[in-house]
């Protein structure tokens, strides 16, 4: 198993090489730094001097590629390059255009974000499934055709008005819960029990829409036939049957998520004021921090490429007839 | 005045012949007819396609730039100046709309402002109250004694008209119906009515009486009030939502159109030519594929907006710069969403090529890119299909979204994504400016919700794992 998880690490370097390098180009060749220091210092009335003292403060005063003044390997060490992007695949991320350490911000942030996260994610996957296997069992009548409208109605609302609607409804005039805010400890209950409610009603409709299709797929097999045959009730065979052959194609859209949780939910964070690495995101996004940003699409991709690592070992766990090759 | 052609409007009508020529392409291709038909007879599916109908001809006619032509003070000799701003047809439509701004917030209907103003009588002493509007209401003299019976009149009004050009739309349909298949008009419309026609018309004509009755009233209040009342600026909110159509679908549609021959190309490629190709091509979309969608599109959108502002002069106009960035937007979106389409195609493409039909093309000596073209496109295009219709609702919602963080389409272009970012505060006020809310909520759930049920009968029309499901055993239930 050891080799088996080790020959897929090595699989996934040529991807994040990839990563690497769409960010490198994204950031420095399609803008050069010039650029942006003058979208930073204000486009009009800026002089050389301030440009390059901004550039030489956040280190994006060396070449892209190829130093020619410096010695030896510092040739292709001293540039932006090197110390930007290649320096990411140590976790040295750097400082933003601000001067906070980012790696210092991510583990401070992750907490908050995973205290949203977390509880989302999993309540979220037990309502779903558990709703979808409602609609399952009374299929073809009229609870699961009402179910599916509801569930539709539901996908067509965007996440915006959930939010808005349940800070107003909630918040304002029940007065049950703040608005937005964040505290440490048991306190942190007030203020994460909306975010976590919204998140999860805003998924529930296209979610239990998929995993009513993974059920229906499933119930049509001859081994459920076989089950009903020798006279096992109809719950029986959905919780015990359908529901474990379902495993695979529900972990196959899960797993790879549970990773990127650590990431924090953009939209959420940010309404609700949560200080997670979302709310930070938004922030870099909307100060055009590019350190940050940069840093997040790597970090991202890493966990996004565990995600699909930890997806593979837990095939093996649940289904016998998936081997370690 | 004089036309202009904004980027978008070019890819969009292209797109409309791009349609036009698959819907000729469908007519004679039996499969895809007996498909048609099939999402033809589904009633969700066609009142669906009613109001997309509707909503595409306001995104078409907005589509329509110009420039007018500015009275100018000289003689007929002088040579025409053209105002910078950019109109479309709609706008000409709705000048009503557009050019009756007010001060600030007032509410639906209303006669008053929202706020509360400090005004001057006559003799010079000043008190507080709602100033009457500029525009709304105007021709009351006593508005709260008039002011209801004036709304009925004109709601009546309205629902009369609607109700008229529904009999009309429906006389006609009966009528045609009745003259191709020689029956009398009766019992043709009883037919309708009872759904026994291929074309589920019955639904078509219930979803246009929903509409009439709806617009009818709109268009005869709309002549004198605010109907979805104004914003903080003093903008007409029906008119922003209208404009908003258009942007959504610009996003919808143009972000799949771009998309579509890189996702096609490749996809089919690395499953037909297996090997070295393939490898390359995965490796591709894997890479693309792990970085999460929307720092990816954060980082390219912040990369295009420095790009955009340190080449302003490029842009003649303002619209044609918001026109530009729109236009990116389209393609960064593209360009995070063709992976997924693609890895379907592969797969199929993969399982296509070891069927006999193709493998006699081989051994009859037919081109790589012949068979591709003409034996394993045809066959895939199903999914090409069921893929774009799934995705618009997604990418409207996602427009919204983007737009809240600020990653979206210029703060400047009429969106559901700046309204909804511009009206989140009001409601914070006391008492609470509700209608931008709810207007851009209404707007965005027709669409969306059309655009689901759209993608779902053409789904279920199209898809043949689902149509053999469906007409299998375990009938009735559909995925």
């Amino acid at each position: 198993m050891i080799a088996y998880i080790v020959r897929r690490i090595l699989h996934a370097l040529p991807i994040l090489i990839g990563v690497n390098l769409i960010t490198f180009a994204l950031f420095f060749v399609v803008n050069t730094p010039d650029d942006m220091a003058r979208m930073q210092l204000g486009v009009k009335r800026v002089t050389p001097d301030a440009i390059a003292k901004w550039k030489a403060d956040r280190g994006y005063d060396k070449p892209l590629l190829w130093n020619e003044q410096a010695q030896g390997s510092a040739r292709l060490t001293d540039t932006i390059f090197f110390r930007k992007s290649v320096r990411l695949f140590v976790f040295d991320f750097g400082r933003a255009d601000d001067g906070r350490d980012i790696a210092r911000e991510i583990t401070t942030r992750m907490g908050p974000s995973l205290a949203i996260a977390l509880p989302t994610f999993l309540l979220g996957l037990y309502v779903t499934v558990s709703f979808a296997l409602l609609l399952v069992l009374f299929r073809a009548t009229y609870f699961d055709l009402w179910g599916v409208v509801l569930c539709v109605a539901m996908m067509s609302i965007s996440s915006l008005f959930y939010i808005i609607g349940g800070q107003y409804l909630v918040s304002k005039v029940w007065n049950l819960v703040p608005i937005s805010g964040y505290a440490e400890g048991p306190d942190a209950l007030r203020f994460l029990i909306l975010p976590v409610v919204i998140s999860i009603v805003g998924g529930v409709g296209s979610s239990t829409r998929w995993y009513r299709t993974i059920f229906l797929e499933e119930i049509g097999k001859d081994y459920v036939r076989t089950a009903r045959a020798k006279g096992l009730g109809e719950t029986v065979v959905l919780f015990r049957h359908v529901l474990r052959n379902a495993l695979i194609p529900i972990l196959t859209g899960v797993v790879v998520v549970v990773p990127l949780l650590f990431m924090g939910s953009l939209i959420t964070e940010s309404f609700f004021g949560i200080p997670g690495l979302g709310s930070d995101t938004i922030d870099a996004i909307n100060a055009q921090d590019f350190a940050v940003v940069r840093s997040m699409v790597f970090l991202g991709s890493v966990l996004y490429i565990v995600g699909l690592l930890l997806t593979d070992i837990s095939y093996t766990l649940v289904d016998p007839r998936v081997r370690f090759e | 005045m004089t036309p202009v052609v904004l980027w978008t409007d070019a890819l969009i009508f292209a797109l409309l012949a791009v349609a036009s020529a698959f819907g000729w392409y469908s007519r004679h291709n039996p499969l895809l007819r007996s498909a048609w038909q099939k999402v033809g007879g589904s009633r969700a599916g066609m009142a669906a396609l009613t109001l997309l109908a509707v909503f595409a001809v306001v995104g078409l006619l907005d589509s329509l730039h110009y420039r007018p032509r500015l009275e100018s003070a000289g003689g007929d000799g002088e040579r025409a100046v053209y105002s910078g701003e950019v109109l479309s047809a709609l706008d000409a439509l709705a000048t009503g709309l557009r050019s009756r701004g007010e001060k600030t917030y007032s509410a639906p209907l209303a006669t008053h402002l929202f706020a509360r103003e400090t005004v001057e009588r006559a003799d010079g002493t000043q008190f507080r109250a709602h100033p009457r509007l500029r525009h709304g209401g105007v021709h009351l003299d006593d508005p709260p004694a008039q002011h209801a019976a004036d709304l009925a009149r004109r709601f009546a009004a309205g629902a009369l008209s609607g109700a008229a050009i529904w009999m009309v739309l429906a006389g006609v349909v009966a009528l045609r119906l009745a003259r191709r298949e020689s029956v009398g008009l009766g019992v043709t419309w009883r037919r309708i009515w009872r759904g026994d026609t291929a074309v589920a018309w019955n639904a078509v004509l219930a979803t246009f009486a929903a509409l009439l009755l709806v617009a009818g009233p709109v268009i005869f209040l709309a002549d004198a009030y605010h109907v979805l009342g104004t914003d903080k600026v003093g903008q007409d909110v029906l008119y922003l939502a209208l404009k908003s159509v258009r942007t959504a679908l610009v996003i919808g549609t143009l972000t799949t159109l771009v998309m579509l021959p890189f996702a096609v190309a490749l996809g089919i490629m690395a499953g037909y030519f297996g090997g070295r190709v393939d490898d390359v091509i995965q490796y591709l979309y894997t890479t693309i594929n792990s970085i999460p969608g929307v720092l990816l599109i954060a980082a390219a959108v912040l990369m295009m907006q420095v790009f955009i502002d340190t080449h302003a002069q490029w842009f003649a106009t303002a619209a044609e710069r918001a026109d530009a960035r729109l236009l990116a937007l389209c393609f960064i979106l593209g360009l995070t969403s063709w992976t997924g389409l693609c890895r379907l195609l592969r797969g199929e493409a993969l399982k296509l090529r070891e069927l006999d039909y193709v493998q006699a093309a081989q051994a009859f000596g037919v081109s790589q890119w012949r068979i591709m073209a003409r034996h394993l496109l045809p066959n895939l295009m199903h999914i090409v299909l069921i893929a774009v219709v799934m995705d618009f609702s997604a990418l409207v919602l996602a427009e919204a979204v983007l737009s809240y963080v600020g990653i979206g389409v210029d703060p400047n272009t009429f969106s559901f994504g700046t309204m909804i970012n511009a009206a989140r505060l009001e409601l914070a006020r006391e008492p609470v400016v509700w209608w931008s809310l709810v207007a851009a909520f209404v707007f965005m759930f027709v669409l969306v919700l059309a655009a689901n049920l759209f993608a779902d009968a053409v789904r279920d029309a199209f898809d043949p794992r689902i149509a053999a499901r469906v007409t299998g055993a375990d009938s009735g239930v559909k995925g």
